[in-house]
């Protein structure tokens, strides 16, 4: 702890320009709270309730790093950023961490220096249209009004797939969901366009969901996940290690309701207990406490929790897990070991 | 007896240079331009450390790269396989538009109310009044989100015209189309074009029609020679007045110069109207007043035109109540006071703050993005900024440009201001 004051003390003084100092850790824990950048509002993904209080999927990783490094999953600040202004805003360091269903892209990697610490969600462009319109695929759209939400690599596959399909739009450029909705719904546009959870999620909104539906073609790979900026490694580190967390408690069974019990009394099983602290210095290897992440996982369950309570099946936006089902079970979902 | 004491040395102390006035502004200077300097040596230092902090470099390379994204208004042919520059061209000449556009709108409802402002009749010019107070004590934002959402929640949708027993019927017996996706209306094309451009027929069994730019060049070519002969006419009628008193009756020999020779040649190029008519999901054909550029349009120049209505109001006001009554005692009738005597003095008052509103307007219309309008700031410093990575190279740009926009336009506003001024000897 001595020693990594100590360091950022260094290094703040090494660096003239203090806004972008590397051990953002550091700034974090004197600041008190983590700043997290969230969407303006996708019901299920980030979205206040009726209490002002954020809630959502991409919001539980959020607080996940925030319990993981302070024990207090409520110790965040939300941002909400457009598709706009996110980028912008994580590298001038007005944000810690962005969990803003962000694709991950190479050139979001390479090129705007941006670390992606993972994939929370598997997903792919979709198009919903009202039924009344009796579209039945999305090569059926030759000339029809989209709405698309600006500064997304939805935009750029959207223009892709008409070109290749050689059919024309015409494209609505938007901000935010909300103003979408609007758009879609008032008829301004025949089609709305965004990752295929999103497109769900604004239809649960909808006096009649069921007027609208989504087209079967998923025209991209969407892999959308938490990112830091470039540069901090210890940072990147944590939060890629906390959804690892996350991840693993799902496989091993270590769920909101037994973790206090299974962190109390250590069990026979190793990866448990490093995982929990109970076993190794995992926790220290990050320059956290031990029981970081107990906390993690107790802040909003594990990932398959996270996932159920959202956006799964048995809330109104009803996502099945498909690709988002752990290994185990024949999906994507995978987190290296905790050893 | 007196003793003269020696005159002090003319030795320099320190402290003349604060409390000497022959110094004093000398030192202020030299310590403001040091601030200065160190402000943007601060500035530039940071921005370069901050640079190499994140690792990004400063080049515009970026802009020969394809764009891959679409823009729905395009004055020049664009499609996203062209760079991120031309994308930056297609939003500079669509805040071209809208900028011109809403100037002169702006500039006709200003002057118009502003005139009707100052009306004896009060119905008239309360009306006014709650209409300047109304838009300019509004912030225009909300203008351009309200006429945007009236727009796209109240109009009809494009598939509500479709049909034998449709709800909803074109204007002008099926030549203008109102939906809200905008309004189509008709266009010229040209059955017999100049232009070397591929002539297609806009439905199935019509004429092929062709619309180019040299086309456009030979009519609005004719019609400034015809405007320039109508000049010459009404000069020619001043002096025959000056000469003689009587002024020759000229308006037929004026009406049949501006319509005749363009009439001509729009007949030999063949023009005829080209209807927008539906198809598919949206009209085709005609030209698509978006929705977008509607509401920026509407909002700016209702907005703009209020402040410049009382910009005219106190031009009017600025002249002297002898000079229209000088005009009465000369016999000049009142509806052409306004015209001749009035409007020709008050303009000198009325230009210089005219042109801070006209780059008000333009500044202003950057707030596009709030309909979805992609004029530069929705391109280049919107989209490409955010697909690229370079704020600071796209903000610069940006910057640049309306920087050059505006100096350009209060040039210009300058140069008619000076012609407007009082001649003194």
């Amino acid at each position: 702890m001595k020693k990594t004051v100590f360091f950022g003390a260094l290094t703040v003084a090494g660096l003239t320009a203090g806004m972008a100092s590397a051990a953002t850790l550091d700034d974090v824990k004197a600041r008190g709270s983590l700043n997290c950048g969230v969407t303006t509002g996708l019901v299920g993904f980030a979205a206040p309730d009726a209490e002002g209080v954020w809630e959502g999927f991409d919001v539980g990783v959020c607080r996940a790093v925030a319990a993981a490094i302070f024990g207090d999953p409520t110790a965040v600040e939300f941002v909400p950023t457009t598709g706009q202004t996110r980028f912008t805003a994580l590298a001038s360091g007005e944000i810690d961490l962005l969990a803003r269903n962000t694709t991950w892209t190479m050139s979001r990697d390479v090129d705007l220096k941006f670390e992606f610490v993972g994939v929370n969600y598997y997903d792919g462009q979709g198009f919903l249209v009202p039924k009344a319109l009796g579209v039945t695929s999305a090569k059926e759209l030759d000339g029809a009004t989209v709405c698309i939400q600006t500064g997304t690599t939805t935009e750029l596959n959207l223009a892709d797939f008409f070109r290749v399909n050689d059919i024309s739009y015409e494209p609505v450029p938007i901000e935010t969901n909300a103003e979408g909705q609007q758009q879609y719904l008032a008829g301004a546009c025949d089609v709305y366009t965004t990752d295929a959870s999103g497109l769900a999620a604004t239809r649960a909104t909808f006096e009649n969901p069921a007027d609208h539906v989504l087209l079967p073609e998923i025209i991209s790979k969407e892999p959308l996940g938490p990112l830091v900026r470039h540069g901090d490694n210890e940072w990147g580190d944590i939060a890629r290690w906390t959804l690892n967390a996350l991840i693993t408690a799902e496989e091993l069974g270590v769920t909101s309701e037994n973790i206090e019990e299974l962190a109390a009394t250590p069990g026979n099983n190793p990866e448990v207990n490093r995982l929990l602290g109970t076993e190794g210095e995992l926790g220290a290897q990050l320059g956290l406490d031990a029981d970081w992440a107990k906390n993690a996982i107790a802040a909003g369950g594990n990932y398959g929790e996270l996932f159920d309570n959202n956006i799964g099946e048995n809330t109104s936006i009803g996502l099945a897990r498909g690709l988002n089902a752990q290994w185990t079970d024949g999906g994507l979902i995978y987190s290296p070991p905790f050893r | 007896m007196s003793t003269l004491t020696d005159p002090p040395k003319p030795g320099f102390r320190l402290s003349q240079l604060i409390y000497d006035t022959r110094y004093r502004s000398i030192t202020i200077q030299v310590i403001a331009l040091a601030l200065i300097v160190a402000a943007f040596w601060w500035l530039g230092n940071n921005t370069v450390n901050n640079l190499n902090a994140l690792g990004k470099d400063f080049n515009f390379g970026f802009l020969n790269n394809a764009a891959g994204y679409d823009i729905n208004q395009k004055l020049i042919a664009y499609n996203n396989q062209m760079s991120h520059g031309r994308a930056a061209l297609v939003g500079i000449l669509n805040t071209l538009l809208v900028a011109f556009l809403g100037c002169i709108a702006a500039l006709i409802i200003g002057v118009f109310v502003g005139v009707l402002r100052l009306s004896k009749n009060w119905v008239v010019s309360k009306l006014m009044a709650v209409y300047v107070e109304g838009f300019r004590n509004v912030p225009l934002l909300i203008w351009i989100l309200l006429i945007g959402a009236v727009m796209s929640e109240s109009m009809p949708q494009p598939r509500e015209f479709r049909g034998e027993n449709a709800t909803q019927s074109m204007y002008f017996s099926d030549n203008v189309a109102v939906t809200n996706r905008g309004i189509w209306i008709p266009r010229i094309g040209f059955t017999n074009s100049v232009s070397g451009e591929e002539a297609v027929a806009p439905v199935e069994g019509a004429a092929a029609v062709a619309s180019g730019g040299l086309d456009w060049l030979l009519v609005l070519g004719t019609l400034g020679l015809s405007l320039f002969a109508m000049r010459l006419v009404r000069q020619r009628a001043d002096r025959i007045q000056q000469a003689t008193g009587e002024r020759p009756t000229t308006w037929y020999q004026r009406l049949g110069l501006l319509v005749i020779p363009v009439g001509i040649v729009l007949f030999l190029l063949g023009a005829t109207i080209v209807s927008p008519y539906l198809k598919g999901f949206n009209f085709t054909e005609g030209i698509h007043l978006r929705n977008s550029l509607i509401a920026l349009w509407f909002a700016l120049s209702l907005y703009t035109g209020a402040f410049i209505a009382e910009i005219v109001r106190a031009g009017i006001l600025a002249v002297s109540k002898g000079q229209s009554e000088a005009a009465a005692a000369l016999g000049i009738q009142p509806s052409r006071t306004m015209n001749l005597v009035i409007l020709p003095q008050a303009m000198r008052v009325i230009i210089p703050p005219l042109i801070s509103q006209f780059l008000n307007l333009t500044k202003n219309s950057s707030l596009a993005i709030a309909v979805g309008y992609m004029d530069v700031r929705a391109t280049l410093g919107g989209i490409t900024i955010n697909q690229t990575g370079r704020e600071l190279e796209g903000m610069l740009l940006m910057g640049a440009f309306y920087l050059a926009l505006s100096l350009v336009i209060s040039g210009g506003m300058n140069y008619y201001n000076r012609s407007t001024q009082l001649a003194e000897r």
